[in-house]
């Protein structure tokens, strides 16, 4: 395999091709949109049905495309991968540089490869201005690859603010009855968050510079040559801990996730849950404590984000058991699950850190898995409210199975992904930071109490509501889509070797240079602006 | 297999490595593929899919009476239906689901002969595939074979397959027939995964495997909400054991750095005897223990798993699962030796529960529920012998408890089915089929039950010759021997010393295998002797089981009688001595020589005297029960008046479980609702930093725009006061 | 001269801000924003008389932007009239924040 990507010098053009993809697609729906007529209905729906397949098969093409990632990248060597840099505004030293190691890859892929789910699992459920909702959604694509592919720090927050809009709009436009108040909440949230980074980027870029004296966004420029005081370090650390705790969300930070999940459209939710709520741990991994690794690795600021991941954790778990909103369940869990993803990046062992990324996975495929499904109820029963079902084993059976496997993997029981991450980040934080761990393994009760609690008000008890027993099981469309996310669950549960082998330099590294640093309060060798 | 990489050598020179045992894998594997099959099958019979735009077909259906029918259609099947309605794939079913036990039992002889005729000093190990291998965390899924895993998955095959046969003619008419077997075959398939395992991590898998079958199993007449209930208490209870299980799993990580139990074994030096560290290994393992196994605390969710079918309850919550803790000590002997602090801890809790749960027993009425608190109080014993550090014995009464108890359970299952058959051809619905105020003189009616389930309850209760006695005498006589001196006795718990504990641990035994004869007895004279209370006409349907149930009953029967064979104490004049003791010898004698050290033996007048009162006080309790029970005085259950006094408390299980959820469960949830999720998160986080954020820029606003009249007026008085104030700033400059 | 001319020209200005400031028909204050432009134009021709030709040609441009100011803004005005039936300046407050 990898010969034959070699042959195509793959590795040289993929990454921008995988960005620019999306845009043309955004262009294509939106020269289709203005071509295809649409006053009566039979061309509504010829349309609607074209536009679809043209749509879905888009993002399978770049799902295919970027499946070859698995096998060229070298995911050992120290430099970056599939490297590619041109020139942008050179004047301020912005440039266009994409790169990708261990940890990027897996997120791109689980990125290109849940997108068409997401498009299939909003089928038949969006049904207006269909033309505008694709193209948003190939933005945000086009956006949240950026993200993980940016080398450059200004170019970084270009991605990071151009996945916000269509997401806003996403909810706002085709959400449900509160959606103006969830995409409100969730933009200002976000801006709020990324306003200081952007101050940060900015001071940083200029205060560092190139040797020619002009300011410098290059990643590895900085990585090498950016030295500040201690102090300006924690103030820096604080503007990029901001945006990347509320993408997470962190405790306290958390209160967008509820409300624009249950308001966003299921492919929304599926989104927001499988690939955006990395952002904010990606940035951590990436950014904020590359940049900073003293401040990381200084007691007091270590102390207080573990202390809020843990909260986050058991606090997510403990309000997730009392929600009557099924949606609002799964949102909650998010909070306790990225909550260990937060515990296993600081908790700075190898073992918490390649959990992290495993929980970043299976929260990926576990949590978008159960947006998909109950979208798909959704869509029958129009209610998320727990309490509207019961007994629905009986009728929808193969939901049934589905549902409980996904909550199963949720859960983390061995076998399945939840458990490789939770106990590689619980096995390793025990190393250095065994009261955290300890308090953070509550969580495998609580977890199992929530959700089996609700697996049973939804699917077992008695089938009493009339309106429950003609519910019709899902369709092979349906199967189809839950079927790659079942073999991913399964699979990372059972041989997640491959995916630790390609993370695991890229965790060494992470760690190691953490653990070689420390902060100086000292007025440090501040780089004068030449 | 074909994701063994290249840099992980399989290859362990062991003498069975070139023998059947290679085939271990095999093992679990063919569990698993029946689960497959059967699950597969199952779902094929029970999916419709669904139109392809489900939002329009849900208007659409909602005039079809024809899909409501078909949705009623299963519980029509199950509740009304006189003639046993086969599932459609039954016979396919019945076939794979207790093939593959069988094919994998009869694997497991081929391998125990293989391993008679080795040396087994070290224990085989299979690597099948890396599963974690991170920096120093290695951790293989491999598979261990030696003496200990052997007496296990031969427990689990030849038991399991016993019942999945009893299941053909239990489960029969059940519309989930696929599904029972499909669940029943993957709790196999993670049983042999626990005792299989070569490190803790996939021994947890198993762990939690089973425990997720039981839960499935429990629920698995789930349109109840009481038995979906209890399939989410027992999944929820053994959560936080296994809460236990992992911490202790990160503990032994950090202090010894590796989770196999070879190199556990090796490393065993980087713990200090008696340390705070092992101590608290130990501790944390038995928090895991008293969930699986049921013991006190987390005993509470046993008697409710009787929500699932009888033969899961034997299968799962007799034989096999609920002793996973005894196997999880005996695994750790090394550990536990290590620790007597932890291993008197595990025989006070041990003696408790075996005391406690034989009290709530006592008054029972319901068949089932007996035999479930019977179930804790065995449990209890066997965690007495593997805290005395009476490795053997705890395993061996494990063995015997299994055949004994299976066969009650599975006694108890087809008179069950007795009763429901005979309600049913009688219509029926309100008496309960379980309740023995419900039974009575059932002997005439099922004499080949009758029979088993008294050499069941004489092996229970410690006659001599049947299992139980050889067996439950081996512990006791153990805690006895320790308790006049071993590290056990030299150490102390909570300031009382160990010796005095372990005394008092003896008379809880002593006191237990009294109320065990009694609510046996009391169990079987209520079901089977005295005047039949079923009720005229249903009393005519009553009748024995098909072969295919009663046939297993027998092979069991056979087992609860013998079983002692395998392991006689030296002071009987007959047969092989201590067979089962050589046999563990490679896998327990050395933590078991660590505990036993600064003791002498018992001397046999001494042994000879326990025994006698043992047997004593089960001939006592036989006695008791039948001079003082009634049957002939006995009501029905809808004409029982409520019982008072101590009875009565007993009857609600000294109300643990009320105060359970007044305590831990209710101020969790209403604590998570009002405080953390109206409190924190809508009142504070969302009302006053982000709607009260909100509202400052709105008010700051409001401010702003009172300026902006919209008289033009007011601008042009604003523009001319500023011109002239700007003009006079500048006048003044100049 | 010059000072009789910018004396003047002051005093019609003032009139003119008075007259905006004071009055509450629309007419009225856009008739007096032409005064005060035509006070400015007064100050431009005057000066021309000192600098030279550059004053006029402003009159120039002045007086060609307020017959287009003053096309505009009656059109508004009257637009103003037609929707709301005055051209009471308290009553149009259609821009309040």
């Amino acid at each position: 395999m990898n010969d034959f990507l070699t042959t195509l010098n793959y590795n040289a053009w993929i990454l921008p091709v995988l960005l620019l993809l999306p845009l043309v697609g955004a262009l294509a729906v939106w020269v289709h949109g203005r071509m295809s007529p649409m006053t009566t209905p039979e061309q509504v729906t010829a349309t609607t049905r074209q536009l679809r397949r043209v749509v879905f098969s888009i993002f399978m093409l770049e799902a295919v495309l970027s499946l070859g990632l698995w096998w060229s990248v070298d995911t050992t060597a120290a430099a970056w991968q599939a490297y590619f840099s041109r020139a942008w505004i050179p004047m301020w030293g912005m440039r266009v540089t994409l790169g990708i190691d261990g940890i990027s890859l897996m997120l791109i892929l689980l990125t290109t490869l849940m997108m068409p789910l997401a498009v299939l699992g909003g089928w038949t459920s969006v049904r207006e201005k269909l033309h505008s909702y694709f193209a948003l959604l190939f933005l945000l694509t086009t956006g949240m690859l950026g993200v993980f592919m940016a080398l450059d720090l200004m170019l970084f927050f270009v991605m990071w603010e151009l996945m916000l809009v269509p997401m806003y709009l996403i909810i706002g436009i085709w959400g449900g009855q509160r959606r103006l108040y969830a995409s409100l909440k969730f933009f200002i949230y976000t801006m709020l968050g990324s306003m200081p980074m952007l101050v940060a980027i900015l001071y940083i870029g200029v205060r560092t510079g190139d040797p020619f004296g002009r300011p410098s966004f290059s990643y590895d420029w900085i990585l090498a040559h950016a030295s500040f005081s201690g102090t300006t370090m924690l103030w820096l650390f604080a503007a990029f801990f901001l945006a990347f705790a509320v993408k997470v969300p962190m405790w306290p930070f958390h209160t967008w996730l509820p409300d624009a999940h249950v308001e966003a459209p299921t492919a929304g939710s599926v989104i927001l849950a499988a690939i955006m709520l990395k952002m904010g741990t990606f940035g951590f991994l990436r950014f904020a404590v590359p940049l900073f690794p003293g401040v990381a690795s200084y007691g007091p600021v270590r102390f207080f984000i573990l202390t809020l991941a843990v909260i986050g954790i058991v606090y997510g778990a403990l309000v997730a058991m009392v929600q009557p909103d099924f949606k609002k369940l799964v949102a909650y869990s998010s909070v306790s699950h990225m909550g260990f993803v937060m515990l296993g990046i600081f908790a700075m062992t190898v073992q918490s850190v390649q959990g992290a990324l495993i929980v970043n996975l299976a929260h990926g495929v576990s949590t978008g898995a159960l947006f998909l499904l109950v979208g798909m109820i959704y869509e029958r029963r129009h209610s998320r409210l727990i309490e509207d079902y019961g007994g629905i084993a009986k009728v929808m059976p193969v939901f049934a199975t589905i549902l409980t496997i996904v909550s199963l993997s949720s859960i983390g029981v061995p076998g399945t992904n939840g458990f490789i991450g939770e106990f590689l980040v619980l096995i390793g934080s025990f190393r250095t930071q065994p009261v955290f761990s300890l308090i953070a393994a509550t969580a495998v009760i609580f977890a199992a109490a929530y959700l089996l609690w609700a697996l049973q008000r939804i699917i077992y008890n008695p089938l009493t509501k009339p309106e429950n027993k003609v519910l019709p099981d899902l369709n092979w469309r349906e199967i189809g889509l839950l079927v790659p996310l079942l073999f991913a669950i399964i699979w990372l549960g059972v041989y997640p070797a491959p995916v630790l082998d390609r993370t695991r330099e890229a965790a060494a590294r992470f760690v190691h240079r953490v653990e070689a640093s420390s902060l100086d309060f000292g007025v440090g060798p501040n780089v004068e602006i030449r | 297999m074909i994701f063994l990489s290249p840099q992980e050598p399989i290859v362990t020179g062991h003498p069975l490595a070139d023998t059947v045992a290679q085939y271990v894998w095999l093992l679990p594997l063919l569990p698993l593929l029946g689960f497959v099959l059967n699950g597969a099958l199952s779902m094929k019979a029970a999916a419709k899919t669904g139109p392809s735009d489900p939002s329009e077909a849900h208007h659409d259906a909602h005039g079809g009476a024809g899909a409501d029918a078909h949705a009623t259609h299963d519980a029509h099947v199950s509740h009304d239906d006189h003639h046993v309605v086969r599932h459609k794939y039954a016979g396919l079913v019945s076939l794979i689901g207790p093939g593959v036990l069988v094919a994998a039992f009869g694997l497991a002889i081929a391998i125990f002969a293989a391993m008679r005729s080795v040396d087994m000093a070290h224990p085989y190990v299979e690597t099948l595939f890396r599963w974690m291998p991170v920096s120093d965390l290695k951790i293989n899924v491999a598979l261990q074979l030696d003496p200990l895993s052997m007496v296990m998955v031969l427990v689990i095959t030849g038991v399991g397959a016993l019942i999945h046969i009893f299941s053909v003619g239990y489960m029969q008419d059940d519309p989930g027939y696929p599904r029972y077997f499909a669940y029943l075959n993957l709790f196999v398939f993670f049983m042999l995964l626990l005792v299989l395992g070569a490190n803790y991590p996939v021994m947890f898998v198993g762990w939690e495997g089973v425990g997720l079958c039981s839960y499935l199993l429990i629920g698995f007449w789930f349109s109840d909400k009481a038995n979906a209930d209890a399939g989410k208490k027992a999944f929820i209870v053994n959560r936080i054991g296994d809460f236990g299980f992992l911490v202790a799993m990160f503990l032994l990580f950090a202090n010894v750095g590796t989770l196999d139990f070879s190199g556990i074994a090796a490393n065993i030096d980087k713990l200090a005897a008696g340390g705070a560290v092992v101590t608290a290994i130990c501790l944390f393992f038995f928090l895991g223990c008293t969930g699986k196994s049921a013991q006190i605390p987390l005993y509470i969710w046993l008697p409710d798993a009787m929500a699932g079918p009888t033969p899961v309850s034997a299968l799962i919550h007799a034989a096999t699962m609920v002793t996973a803790g005894v196997y999880l000590i005996a695994r750790s002997s090394l550990l536990f030796s290590l620790a007597p602090v932890a291993s008197l801890t595990v025989a006070l809790v041990g003696g408790l529960t075996a005391l406690f749960a034989a009290t709530i027993g006592l008054k029972q009425w319901d068949i089932k529920k007996v035999l479930a608190y019977s179930t804790v109080s065995q449990l209890g014993y066997m965690f007495v012998g593997v805290g005395v550090g009476a490795y053997t014995a705890g395993v061996f009464h494990l063995v015997t408890h299994a055949f004994f108890k299976a066969l009650l359970f599975l006694g108890s299952g087809s008179v069950i089915f007795a009763m429901h058959a005979a309600y049913h051809a009688t219509h029926n619905h309100s008496d309960d089929a379980q309740d023995m105020r419900n039974m009575g003189g059932l002997k005439k009616h099922m004499p080949v039950t009758w029979i088993l389930m008294w050499i069941a309850t004489l092996a229970i209760a410690g006659i001599p010759v049947f299992s139980g006695f050889v067996s439950k005498d081996a512990i006791l006589g153990a805690v006895f021997e320790r308790a006049q001196g071993s590290t056990l006795a030299g150490s102390s718990l909570m300031g009382i010393p160990g010796s005095t504990i372990l005394y008092l641990v003896y008379a809880f035994g002593l006191a237990a295998a009294l109320l065990t004869a009694i609510y046996m007895t009391r169990m079987m004279l209520y079901t089977f002797h005295g005047p039949n209370r079923t009720g005229g006409e249903a009393e005519s349907q009553l009748h024995e089981a098909p072969w295919i149930m009663t046939g297993p009953l027998v092979v069991l029967g056979i087992l609860s009688a013998v079983g002692g064979w395998l392991n006689l104490p030296e002071f009987l004049p007959l047969g092989p001595h201590g067979v089962f003791d050589k046999w563990l010898e490679p896998v327990v004698g050395e933590a078991t020589a660590r505990v036993a050290a600064g003791g002498a033996a018992l001397a046999p007048s001494t042994e000879q005297a326990l025994i006698f009162t043992a047997v004593a006080i089960a001939i006592a309790g036989i006695a008791i029960a039948f001079v003082r029970l009634k049957p002939a005085a006995l009501v029905p259950k809808k004409d029982a008046a409520p019982a008072t006094g101590f009875a009565k408390v007993l009857e609600h299980k000294y109300y643990v479980d009320e105060a359970y959820d007044a305590a831990i469960v209710q101020p969790l949830v209403k604590g998570s609702k009002y405080i953390l999720w109206k409190g924190v998160d809508v009142g504070i986080i969302d009302g006053l930093f982000v709607n009260g954020s909100a509202l400052l820029a709105r008010a700051t606003g409001w401010i702003g725009s009172q300026l902006q009249s919209g008289q033009i007026g007011t601008y042009a008085w604003v523009l001319v006061l500023g011109v002239i104030a700007l003009l006079g700033a500048f006048v003044r400059v100049h | 001269m010059l000072a009789e001319a910018l004396a003047i020209s002051a005093v019609l200005f003032t009139i003119g801000v008075i007259g905006v400031l004071t009055r509450r028909n629309a007419i009225i204050v856009f008739m007096c924003v032409e005064l005060m432009l035509n006070a400015v134009n007064l100050s431009f021709v005057a000066f021309s008389k000192l600098y030279g030709a550059t004053g006029q040609v402003f009159v120039v441009f002045v007086m060609t932007v307020a017959a287009a100011e003053a096309a505009v803004g009656l059109a508004i005005i009257i637009s103003i009239f037609r929707h709301q039936e005055t051209v009471n300046l308290k009553d149009i407050n259609l821009l309040r924040g």
